[in-house]
């Protein structure tokens, strides 16, 4: 059973750049948890000092009750997967899943037999005396998994282990990771740039902005209720639509438009946030907006224009028929978010 | 792979002509001299040559001299490749885990490669000599009555020394640079698998870093046997009566300093037939167990 805590987790380097601010979150046994954000936000760092790749600034790291600052990465109880898949290039594709093994004092017929089941459940048998280059990406990736989960380890650790693959085998091999880890019930963290992969196998979510932590939360509170404008324009394609207004007796609005209710408390300049999808054209809604493009995508179109001269963009089925020019339309005021202007947090 | 045709049939010739015209001056028109010579007894003065068959072989397969000569040529080769490789990579290994001034340290370390094999014998000579030489005085200190230059023994120490000295730093560039070849994440993933540092150097990084490895033993044997001929030259100048020499050497002394040009012919193409064989043998034995990325 293994719970990962994380204190106070700070990454500083040597000529003080700081990645990690110090961050806290615990994570349950058997959760799978997503590390997004874009590049340089510290999320390979962070998963980097759970590993023990990295070395801890400062803060305390538990993986189960054991305190594993300063355990080696090899006792630390960890299996990971790598970008480009770290497989070592001279061996076969079954010494490769079994080389943890081996070195843990493992007896071999044990070795073997944990390798075959392995490679029964990543449909790795035709290939075990493959080398790594004779093998397709999807099937490196397979092997990189395999390497993993023999081990039975506490806790398994991904860096964007599906950003070398092309778009098709990505969702596949999503898919397929995701399944694996519900079957095997084993606590994960796993770092990826992509919102989509965040969104679809996380149980909960962490984004990250320049080494501070924005938002926890579970993949639908991430994307209805963010915490900030940051969290707000970084998960969804398109993102959320930011709109610059203010908050004046109690309104929400933008010049004369009142759109909703505001807290209490809030008062001054806001940040107003719609979904897309939450925006429906509507000939007696209050929203006058002028299209001036038309995204196609098939099973439904986006629309791209403005609302009182910002930039304003829109989900709709493809039952309904689009065009350029002005259009009315309407949204639902619970789902509006409102951020403070100057700090972006969510009021 | 691209293949390229020439629609002109004389362009190519004319583009390997330079290296051909090298090849041949340099390699083959004195192989095939050594070769013909070899089977002819020349009077000392050079005006005439007899026709003598393998006389001059035979009397080689005999002569203890030259026995000793191959004996010490083994042992010297063996030793020099070993430790000049075995030095090397200890030092790449090292070199390669220091981050802070990493610069300075590989530089000192390569400075000796840009010393000529008969200056470092030269050196050796300085830090040899019998009456102030410092490694002699240091060795002295220990109880070692060292005399470079008498002492069979004592100048095949200052030998292998020398050479070893003068190869580490190749050998050192190019273990280093394997080594940094080698992906980051395949020692990561290692540093996960394996928590012996050893047991990761010898799974992993040794067989990741065996292309380098075969390289640099082949050009290494062949600095052993061929290029030390500068430090062996300038430790025995003179006097090379007891003191060890190697085959290559051996070659020249009987050659020019003994005017047998028959039998330093004859022994010239022993060593051309037996380092082609050991070549071959190594590419056969060595080489297929080595993967390649």
């Amino acid at each position: 059973m293994a719970q990962v805590t994380l204190s106070g987790i700070t990454k500083t380097y040597p000529n003080g750049v700081t990645a990690v601010h110090p961050a806290s979150f615990s994570i349950p046994h058997g959760e799978f948890i997503v590390l997004v954000g874009p590049s340089g936000c510290g999320k390979s760092t962070m998963l980097r000092m759970i590993a023990g790749l990295e070395d801890i600034s400062a803060g305390d790291l538990h993986i189960g009750a054991r305190l594993v600052n300063h355990i080696d990465p090899a006792d630390r109880d960890i299996a990971m997967v790598f970008q480009n898949y770290a497989l070592y290039p001279h061996m076969s594709v079954r010494k490769n899943i079994g080389y943890g093994l081996k070195n843990r004092k493992i007896p071999q017929a044990q070795i073997d037999q944990k390798v075959a089941e392995a490679s029964a459940l990543l449909n790795l048998d035709d290939y075990l005396d493959r080398k790594p280059s004779q093998l397709s990406g999807g099937q490196r990736q397979r092997v990189a998994m395999g390497r993993a989960i023999v081990r039975d380890p506490a806790l398994f650790l991904f860096d964007e282990p599906l950003s070398n693959l092309d778009a098709k085998l990505r969702n596949q091999m999503r898919i397929e990771i995701k399944a694996l880890q519900r079957r095997l019930g084993v606590t994960s963290v796993y770092v990826t740039h992509d919102q989509v992969e965040a969104m679809t196998m996380a149980d909960r979510i962490i984004v990250m902005n320049e080494g501070r932590i924005e938002q926890i939360g579970s993949p639908s509170e991430i994307y209805h209720s963010p915490a900030t404008t940051f969290v707000a324009s970084f998960m969804g394609a398109p993102p959320m639509n930011l709109l610059h207004g203010e908050i004046l007796n109690g309104m929400a609005q933008i010049g004369d438009l009142r759109l909703a209710a505001a807290p209490k408390a809030a008062s001054g300049a806001v940040v107003i946030g719609l979904r897309p999808e939450d925006i429906t054209p509507d000939a007696a809604g209050p929203l006058m907006l002028d299209i001036a493009l038309v995204e196609e995508l098939g099973a439904h179109r986006l629309l791209h224009g403005s609302l009182l001269g910002q930039p304003i963009s829109l989900h709709v089925s493809k039952d309904i028929a689009a065009s350029t020019g002005p259009l009315r339309a309407s949204f639902k005021p619970e789902t509006l978010s409102l951020f403070a202007a100057d700090t972006g947090v969510r009021l | 792979m691209k293949r390229a045709a020439f629609t002109n049939r004389w362009l190519p010739i004319l583009l390997l002509l330079p290296q051909m015209a090298i090849i041949v001056v340099f390699f083959y028109w004195p192989a095939w001299h050594a070769l013909t010579s070899s089977f002819y007894l020349q009077d000392p003065f050079g005006f005439s040559e007899t026709f003598v068959g393998f006389a001059n072989y035979t009397s080689l397969w005999k002569s203890a001299p030259y026995a000793r000569a191959a004996s010490f040529t083994v042992v010297f080769s063996l030793l020099v490749t070993f430790l000049s490789l075995a030095i090397a990579l200890l030092l790449a290994v090292k070199a390669d885990k220091v981050i802070k001034g990493a610069k300075a340290y590989r530089t000192a370390l390569m400075w000796v490669y840009a010393v000529a094999p008969p200056v470092a014998g030269v050196m050796g000579i300085i830090l040899f000599n019998q009456s102030w030489g410092p490694l002699t005085r240091f060795l002295t200190m220990l109880g070692w009555d060292f005399k470079l230059g008498v002492n069979y023994y004592d100048t095949a120490f200052a030998m292998v020394l020398v050479s070893v000295w003068k190869q580490i730093p190749v050998n050192f560039i190019f273990f280093l640079s394997g080594l940094q070849s080698i992906p980051k994440s395949v020692r990561e993933a290692a540093l996960i698998d394996n928590r012996s540092a050893s047991g990761r150097f010898w799974d992993i990084t040794f067989p990741l870093l065996a292309p380098t490895g075969f390289f640099l033993l082949i050009t290494n044997i062949t600095y052993s046997l061929f290029d030390t001929f500068g430090v062996i030259d300038t430790l025995v100048k003179g006097e090379p009566g007891n003191n060890p020499m190697t085959l290559v050497y051996k070659v020249y002394v009987d050659g020019f300093r003994g005017n047998d040009m028959g039998g330093s012919s004859a022994q010239s193409v022993i060593l051309m037939v037996l380092v082609l064989a050991m070549t071959i043998a190594q590419f056969r034995l060595v080489e297929r167990r080595i993967h390649y990325t």
